[in-house]
């Protein structure tokens, strides 16, 4: 009641009531384009900076003590196995929880304790899965600053985004639909393997993609678990050390010399091109899936 | 006749049981990294205050483990990390709630549909990338301003983060605007208040835990950010609250031993779990005040 009195005069029109709309509204346009303007600057400062370095050799040589030669062979090499091995721990594990959570979980304590869980595991700090990462799989598991160890690391963390996202595609699929497959006389599994998950694969997909995509993005969890920041061979089994590209760019910018901020920004535009496609395969399958519903 | 059909249903109910355990236990598995996490955490910090008494940690203002002459006070870190924070929620809040203010009630329809998606763009960029932009171009650009900054501080890469948090600000924040009655807007527009005071008085207060909790998931996200200040801010754990300095973060200095080949076992190892489990403390806190402040929106009762 006193907050509104002390706000009466705030519900009269005055004159300036209308110019003070209009300036507000083009503050919040303002507020709007800013993000885009820091993007296109983002892009265009790190395309202008590491446009010289690119190349065929660029591509297919390994990283070296003089700028001008180095390459990203190893670390690229490296990013595109974690992802690999990534994909293959965590998808199976993420579906399974979201199939379960959606179709078989009864209300009760454990469940609600489950999803705060998943909840909450996607709010901490990619740095402490890498704290994890170092004391249960490359201590306590002995895997050693292995391939495997930063694969496990990152599907643990990438897990809680595909949960979701495949909770919420299986949550797409129309009730009426389950109905006719038990009513045909299908069972819950039956179900959910021929009508639930192939209607909402290309959800899952989306979500997937756009998990890994993050997930092949992360230094921190890597760096803290032992990746070695200069690699020059290939890794020949899933227990050799290595090297990802993030972890490469880290390592080039924090050198003195500017010429290596040439080769980060030319290992940069590599790592965002890889995202944009992966993010445009998921824009397509997600156009995909909308058609299909309608 | 009735056996084998009786059969087929046993055999099927056991396979339908035996799924569902596989699948049940697809779930705990989040539940077992929740612990995991737990106990890395609390064995390696129990090690640590094994040997450096809770008083050196908490009460003293120096933080030199790497040094011959070693203090452990985690409070230069913890000034660093609030520093920093404190820059990128003074960009994030007032960027993040005016997007979300513009497009749930200014931007048409189709312009809202278009332009959240390239938003969050902005939250997908790989942090490595801001970390690289904050250094040689947001640092260098605040130069021209600020004659004596340093190549490394703590406003540049705050600032930078701030951009990267915006988009996680307006999207809750934008949820929690929209989702306001209709009937509530207008009634305020029906007694004659325009639509600034329509927002000021009645939207925004209505959807006030909503933002809260957007505010609360930035501050944790920026509380737990490594890249950019492992980048951009320095590795100088001083006690400052001058923004133009380098200082470290918790965050940085798990990446600065982790770089190094501190070996396990010592106690400069064991500092990394330490500030770790500070780190996760608080996030899980904010975390846990946010997932509060969405739930209670679910409910209605905000």
């Amino acid at each position: 009641m006193k907050q509104q009195e002390s706000h009466r005069s705030d519900f009269f029109f005055t004159p300036l009531d209308g110019k003070i709309e209009k300036a507000f509204r083009a503050i919040m346009a303002l507020a709007v384009i800013l993000p885009f303007l820091i993007l296109i600057v983002l892009l265009v400062d790190t395309f202008v900076d590491g446009y010289p370095r690119l190349g065929w050799n660029f591509l297919t040589s390994f990283p070296s003590r003089f700028a001008s030669s180095a390459g990203i062979l190893s670390p690229l090499v490296g990013s595109i196995i974690l992802m690999g091995l990534t994909a293959l721990f965590a998808v199976p594990l993420g579906i399974g929880a979201a199939v379960y959570l959606e179709e078989y979980a009864p209300k009760n304590a454990i469940t609600t304790f489950i999803e705060l869980n998943i909840a909450n595991l996607a709010g901490v700090p990619s740095i402490i899965y890498g704290l994890l990462g170092l004391g249960l799989f490359v201590r306590f598991m002995q895997m050693g600053r292995s391939l495997l160890a930063g694969a496990a690391t990152l599907s643990l963390m990438a897990l809680p985004m595909i949960i979701m996202a495949a909770r919420e595609a299986i949550r797409t699929v129309p009730n009426d639909l389950r109905e006719a497959a038990y009513a045909l006389g299908a069972d819950r599994w039956v179900t959910i393997r021929k009508v639930v998950l192939p209607l909402s694969l290309p959800g899952i997909l989306t979500g997937i993609i756009l998990s890994l995509a993050r997930a092949i993005g992360e230094t921190a969890p890597i760096i803290t678990i032992g990746a070695l920041t200069y690699v020059a061979f290939l890794p020949d089994s899933v227990t050799s050390s290595f090297t990802a590209l993030p972890v490469q760019i880290f390592n080039w910018i924090s050198r003195p010399q500017t010429d290596f901020h040439v080769n980060a920004a030319a290992g940069i535009i590599v790592l965002l091109v890889i995202m944009l496609a992966m993010n445009s395969i998921a824009i397509f399958l997600r156009f995909k899936l909308q058609r299909k519903i309608q | 006749m009735k056996t084998h059909e009786a059969d087929i249903f046993r055999k099927r109910s056991l396979t339908e049981r035996w799924i569902a355990a596989v699948l049940f236990t697809c779930a705990a598995v989040s539940i077992v990294v929740t612990a995991g996490i737990i106990a890395v955490l609390l064995f390696e910090t129990m090690d640590f205050f094994g040997r450096v008494s809770l008083s050196d940690f908490f009460l003293d203002t120096q933080w030199t483990p790497l040094f011959a002459d070693k203090h452990f006070g985690i409070w230069p870190l913890m000034a660093g990390t609030m520093l920093t924070t404190l820059f990128a929620m003074l960009t994030a809040l007032p960027l993040g709630l005016s997007i979300a203010i513009f497009l749930s009630e200014y931007a048409p329809e189709r312009i809202r549909r278009f332009l959240k998606p390239i938003i969050e763009i902005l939250a997908g960029i790989p942090t490595v990338v801001y970390g690289y932009f904050a250094l040689t171009f947001m640092t260098p650009l605040l130069q021209k301003f600020i004659p004596d900054l340093a190549g490394f501080n703590s406003l540049g890469p705050g600032i930078v983060m701030g951009i990267m948090i915006t988009p996680i600000v307006a999207s809750l924040s934008e949820d929690a605007i929209y989702s306001v009655p209709a009937s509530l807007r207008e009634g305020a527009l029906a007694l004659g208040s325009t639509r600034l005071r329509a927002l000021r008085h009645v939207i925004l207060p209505t959807a006030f835990s909503g933002i809260a909790a957007s505010f609360i998931l930035g501050l944790s996200r920026a509380v737990g950010e490594t890249m950019i200040v492992a980048i951009a801010a320095g590795q100088q754990p001083v006690l400052t609250l001058d923004p133009r300095v380098p200082i470290e973060t918790m965050t940085a200095y798990i990446v600065q031993v982790s770089l190094g080949d501190t070996p396990h076992g010592t106690l400069e190892y064991s500092t990394i779990f330490a500030v770790g489990s500070m780190l996760f403390v608080i996030t899980l806190t904010f975390n846990l005040i946010a997932l509060y402040l969405k739930k209670k929106i679910q409910r209605g009762v905000l």
